[in-house]
């Protein structure tokens, strides 16, 4: 802001004039416009809005106007400097999206590139199903119980109604430790975890024992020395058969889908009496008529063996201490590694004991 | 157990049009196993007749075989009625023999797997041969391939269809026998089951009369009756040796899967199957005085009849003449009174033995037989004068000769004992309804006699006497097991029983999945490994000859001879995976396994109680005393590239301090603090190798494996691995962590950089460090190490970036910068830093 004019001339007031504003005003305009990027708009703002632009010089004259004259020409160039401050602001926003977006574009990368630095790791589907299962139990009240796989022989056989003159002990090919009169196995089932069960505790016992055994089987596909299997265990006043039917279907169900349902046929296991084999409805053809005659996973019988079970032989009960007068209980048992391959569709054994991490790491942490 | 269809139906008046699917479906439901429905020879299409053999000319041939040229009749089976020539290899059989011919035409079953053979005229070893002359093994109807079929020779005439007399129209179910029901390994016992399952008419083929035993038969002496309590002899003389086994009989064996000998080893045979009773026939004229039956004595010997020369167990059952020991009784006869091609006088033991002592003499000897399998299990023991009434008459019948009318019965059966039962114990343990009715006709129908209590309630108790074949019926539950399986197992409801609460996983439990998963987060795959080791192993793995880790339990009978003992380390299951992987191709691979180790106990053998009553306390506490130590480990093995060079830069091979850093990874899981210090153990890197403690207690090791050890397992030098006690980690872990407080005042940092000797480790002066730095120190971090001429030989500068905080207000330069000079002041006191 200039001070009054002293040397008034009229002469130098003709800028002041309404078509020489609006002519400035329009240059200013028309130089904001055609600015392409922020320098230019510099530039222009420099020039037509700086301190030396000819609306500013203009605007230092207004003071040596005649008071008559500054109200005019005061409005006129104030109008057009607002006008040009207005059109600069609007112009900077609009260019400074501008070289944002070129900013943004010139950043792309290729999303596509490889990202893993570091591998995945997994748990092995082994355990993985055995935490489901245990987890499945759990949810029904059951809990958990362990043991060793170097079994003391009484644990493995004895106490589970096995005698040492009991044809049932050829079943099964067992692992013996040296010397052996040390009366020491590789527990060849989880039932030892039962006998221990019932030896500790008192019923109700509701467990489950999924774990490693052994057996002397030669290893292929389908067999393997060593294995895992579940038992669950149940002692209580007023059980039954159908308990043990109910809760095998609800496993089934729960790990094969729904309508997955056992039957049983008599079998015989010295540690149950009644005792049954569990079948499966074949979880492939589900046993539907049709589709029976080509299924390969049943071979159409359209039921699958799945384990054994049955009511707990009082006699075991004697052996642990428990009154059988009163309580009464079953037991069940099934491979893990059978029942994993049934539910993930894989077809060798091997696979599960190689440690090939291409097997392994597919499985994840949690199922 | 093999059954032929039609054998069943002898006995058990099925109905006409059942058929043996749904017959072996129904006994499946009651507890006899389908294991194969055979139709044998069912593949076998075109003429195959019956043939007499007329010529047989035997030809060396220039591969040094002989085969035979013959002709053979088959009657106008060709169309011709001119004898057919035929070459066959085999040599068990004699010109006028009958056997079994296809024609060409015929089409056999190919070997297994492959597609059926159609037969043709061919010329072969210079003559044409027309068709085949065959073995049991080509029609698939049995596994003998040592020679062809000789027909009986009442078999047929030349040219009959030769299906009928091979019983190939007949079916055969093949079913497996649980070991308590030894009665269905007999077709007198699956017919009773059959019968019941179809409500049908059954005819015991062992309700026959049999003459009152006298004292003429051969004298016998049974020393030990509780081993023998049933000795049964018979006689027949005059016996022709060179009698044909009848057609029909021979057949029947066969189709049982036993191979037809000599008439009278079929007989005995038969009875065996028709009455579960396993028969013993001597060479009456070999025989040397009385039969006596006893214990064998220790030093005494027997050749048995497979030609095997036996030293005997004074535990052991044998039968003697004067001559000595001539069987193991109810196992296996001996060489020296065998039945041979001239014996005309045979003496027919039907015995009961003592299954325990059939069980025990057999796996003694590792002898398995068809008479051995029966006796062990347990036979109907009042059927032996029934079983050997049998055999004589088959034998005279067949073979011609006489029975003597002596008949030698030593000893009684043992009576079944009663069994008292609640007549609701069956719904009861069923869980659902059976009425007594139900039970009663369910326990006839097996055999039992039953009777009410005289004085109780009539609905509520019986006393059930098993019949003499079920010897496995012994408690009330096998009772139950008998009516719950003939109402059915499908009558069984479902319904979920209702625990009390529970306690959800144990700590240990949920701590185990925790590692897992951790281990996994940090990019490790878990494996599983078979726990067998050898010595070798340990030497792979560079072990002294007195470390802990090779005194351990060895396995009796181990799968491989190489690898006999359980293992006390997870490292060489896990390395040999990582090996396999990377020699599969995988640039690198982190691998963890968690499982139990084993060390023995030696507190001596572990006992071995009874099994009618709980041990005691102190009875259980030696028990477990005596099972080796098992705790719980982690392994882990790094291997080959542990981040993968790309894009975005190099990458790197895992290496020693990948491998602590999982250990040290675990222990802030778990809530610990792990501290690390040079070690020296092998399998580790002697000088990269660091044990792992918590609290002042070592609990594993961590690093670099020996370079020895990484060529022993063929993986790259500089492979890093662990192994770790996870029950003493899982013991200490903090199962809630206290919740922590923090200062909101500004961080003041401060770096320094010290120079220490080279055997100064960075632990010991991070320590020093910690300890004068005071109370303001929040963090200590460790973010340079430098070596090289500005330091000096021996020397290295270690750059610590220390960081402080107040709780209380903004720290001045002048605190944080006294701090720091104490932090170095108390390093240069405890282990000589110099400030750079
Ligand atoms: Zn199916």
């Amino acid at each position: 802001m200039s001070g009054p004019n002293s040397e008034y001339d009229p002469v130098e007031v003709t800028p002041l004039q309404a078509e020489q504003v609006a002519a400035m005003r329009e240059e200013a305009l028309a130089a904001i416009a055609a600015a392409q990027d922020l320098d230019q708009l510099k530039r222009a703002r420099l020039e037509h809005a700086g301190d030396r632009s000819p609306l500013a010089l203009a605007n230092r004259e207004i003071g040596a106007l005649p008071p008559q004259a500054r109200k005019e020409a005061g409005q006129r160039v104030g109008q057009a400097r607002g006008a040009v401050n207005a059109a600069l602001a609007e112009r900077t926003a609009v260019l400074e999206a501008e070289a944002e977006e070129g900013m943004l574009v010139e950043e792309t990368v290729d999303v596509t590139l490889p990202t893993g630095r570091r591998g995945r790791g997994s748990r092995h589907p082994i355990t993985l199903m055995s935490d489901y299962i245990a987890d499945l139990f759990v949810a029904m009240g059951w809990e958990v119980a362990e043991g060793p796989v170097l079994e003391a022989e009484w644990l493995n056989f004895d106490a589970l109604n096995l005698g040492p003159d009991h044809p049932a002990r050829t079943m099964q090919d067992t692992f013996w430790t040296e010397p052996a009169d040390d009366h020491l196995v590789l527990r060849t089932h989880t039932s030892p975890v039962q006998a221990r069960t019932m030896l500790e505790r008192t019923p109700p016992i509701y467990v489950i024992c999924p774990g490693r055994v052994f057996r002397t089987d030669e290893y292929d596909a389908t067999h393997s020395p060593m294995f895992h299997q579940v038992e669950g265990l149940v002692i209580d006043e007023g059980i039954t058969m159908a308990h043990l039917k109910g809760t095998l279907d609800h496993f089934a169900e729960q790990m094969f889908g729904t309508g997955i349902t056992t039957r049983f046929r008599p079998s015989y296991f010295p540690f149950t009496e009644p005792s049954a084999e569990v079948d499966l409805v074949c979880f492939v053809c589900r046993g539907e008529a049709g589709a029976v005659e080509e299924c390969r996973t049943c071979k159409g019988e359209g039921w699958i063996e799945w384990g054994g079970c049955g009511v707990v032989n009082p006699r075991v009960l004697a052996a642990c201490g428990i009154d059988s007068e009163r309580y009464r209980g079953f037991a069940f048992g099934m491979g893990i590694d059978r029942s994993l391959m049934f539910r993930t569709g894989a077809e060798d054994l091997r696979a599960l004991f190689e440690g090939d991490v291409r097997f392994s790491s597919g499985f994840g942490t949690e199922w | 157990m093999r059954t032929p269809v039609s054998w069943i139906r002898e006995y058990a008046d099925l109905p006409a049009d059942l058929s043996s699917d749904d017959l072996a479906r129904r006994l499946t439901a009651l507890g006899l196993k389908l294991e194969a429905l055979e139709r044998p020879g069912a593949e076998v299409r075109g003429p195959l007749v019956v043939g007499r053999v007329l010529t047989m000319e035997p030809e060396k041939q220039k591969n040094g075989k002989t085969i035979n040229w013959c002709t053979v009749d088959v009657g106008d089976a060709n169309g011709t009625g001119e004898p057919q020539g035929i070459v066959c290899g085999a040599h068990n059989f004699a010109p006028g023999d009958l056997v079994v011919v296809v024609l060409p035409g015929g089409v056999l079953p190919g070997p297994h797997g492959s597609d059926a053979v159609e037969i043709s005229a061919r010329k072969t070893y210079g003559h044409v041969s027309a068709g085949m002359i065959c073995s049991a093994h080509e029609l698939r109807i049995g596994e003998d391939q040592s020679g062809i079929i000789v027909l009986p020779p009442d078999a047929g005439r030349p040219g009959d269809d030769a299906r009928p007399v091979l019983g190939l129209e007949e079916e055969v179910i093949e079913f497996e026998i649980n070991p308590d029901r030894s009665y269905a390994l007999s077709l007198r016992g699956v017919a009773r089951e059959a019968a019941m399952a179809f409500d049908a008419t059954y005819t015991d083929p062992c309700l026959r009369d049999v003459p009152p035993a006298n004292d003429e038969g051969y004298p016998v002496r049974v020393e030990d009756p509780v081993g023998c309590p049933v000795f049964v002899a018979r006689t027949v003389t005059g016996f022709d040796p060179s009698a044909p086994t009848p057609e029909w009989l021979a057949r029947r064996v066969r189709l049982a899967g036993m191979r037809p000998i000599s008439l009278a080893v079929d007989v005995t045979n038969y009875v065996m199957l028709e009455t579960g009773r396993p028969i013993h026939g001597y060479d009456g004229d070999k025989l040397q005085g009385s039969i006596v039956v006893r214990r064998a004595t220790a030093g005494e010997r027997l050749t048995t009849l497979d030609g095997t020369d036996r030293a005997l167990s004074p535990e052991d059952l044998v039968v003697c003449d004067d001559s000595g020991v001539i069987g193991l009784g109810g196992v296996m006869g001996g060489e020296t009174t065998e039945m041979s091609d001239a014996t005309s006088t045979v003496v027919i033991e039907a015995a009961h033995w003592d299954p325990v002592a059939m069980f025990r003499t057999g796996k003694r000897h590792r002898l398995t037989s068809e008479a051995g399998k029966r006796n062990e299990r347990g036979v109907d023991p009042t059927i032996c004068e029934v079983a050997a009434e049998r055999v004589a008459e088959l034998l005279t019948t067949y073979g011609g000769g006489s029975v003597s009318p002596g008949v030698t019965v030593v000893g009684t059966p043992p009576a079944p004992e009663p069994i008292r039962i609640s007549a609701r114990l069956p719904e009861q343990v069923a869980g659902f309804p059976i009425p007594t009715a139900d039970t009663e006709r369910c326990l006839r129908a097996v055999g039992a006699t039953i009777q009410r209590d005289a004085d109780g309630d009539p609905g509520d108790s019986l006393t059930v006497t098993p019949p003499p074949w079920r010897p496995d019926l012994t408690d009330p539950y096998d009772l139950v097991e008998e009516v719950v399986r003939i109402v059915g197992y499908d009558k069984v409801p479902s319904l979920v029983p209702l625990p009390p609460v529970g306690r959800g996983l144990t700590r240990e439990q949920r701590l185990r999945r925790r590692i897992g998963r951790t281990l996994a987060s940090l990019g490790c795959v878990e494996v599983v490994s078979f726990p067998f080791v050898g010595e070798d192993t340990f030497d792979a793995l560079g072990l002294p000859d007195d470390d802990v880790l090779r005194h351990t339990v060895r396995l009796s009978n181990p799968l491989s001879a190489e690898r006999p003992l359980y293992t006390t380390t997870l490292i060489p299951g896990i390395l040999d995976a990582a090996a396999r992987n990377l020699g599969r191709g995988a640039p690198g691979v982190s691998l963890f396994e968690t499982g139990t180790v084993a060390f023995p106990a030696d507190r001596g053998p572990a006992p071995v109680y009874g099994v009618d009553w709980r041990p005691t306390e102190a009875e259980l506490e030696k028990l477990f005393e005596a099972i080796p130590v098992q705790p719980l480990y982690l392994a882990a093995v790094l291997s080959g590239e542990r981040e993968p060079a790309g894009w975005w830069g190099g990458g790197r091979a895992a290496d020693w301090s990948d491998a602590i850093d999982l250990v040290r990874q675990l222990g802030r899981e778990l809530g610990l603090e792990v501290e690390v210090r040079q070690a020296s153990r092998m399998p580790w890197h002697p000088s990269r190798c660091a044990e792992v403690l918590v609290d002042g207690e070592e609990f594993g090791h961590a690093g670099e494996l020996h370079p020895r050890v990484c060529q022993a397992y063929g993986v790259p030098r500089g492979t890093a691995a662990l192994e770790v006690d996870l029950d003493f980690l899982m013991n200490r872990a903090v199962d809630v962590p206290r919740a922590p407080t923090y200062s909101h005042q500004p961080l003041a940092k401060e770096d320094v950089a010290l120079v220490v000797e080279d055997g100064v480790t960075a632990a010991d002066v991070e320590e020093a460090l910690r300890s004068g730095a005071g109370e303001l120190l929040e963090s200590v971090r460790l973010f340079d190490v430098y070596t090289g001429p500005q330091v000096g030989d021996g020397k290295k500068s270690l750059a610590f970036a220390l960081r402080f905080r107040a709780p209380d207000r903004t720290l001045t330069e002048a605190e944080t910068g006294a701090a720091g000079g104490a932090a170095v002041a108390a390093a240069a006191a405890a282990v000589g830093a110099v400030q750079r």
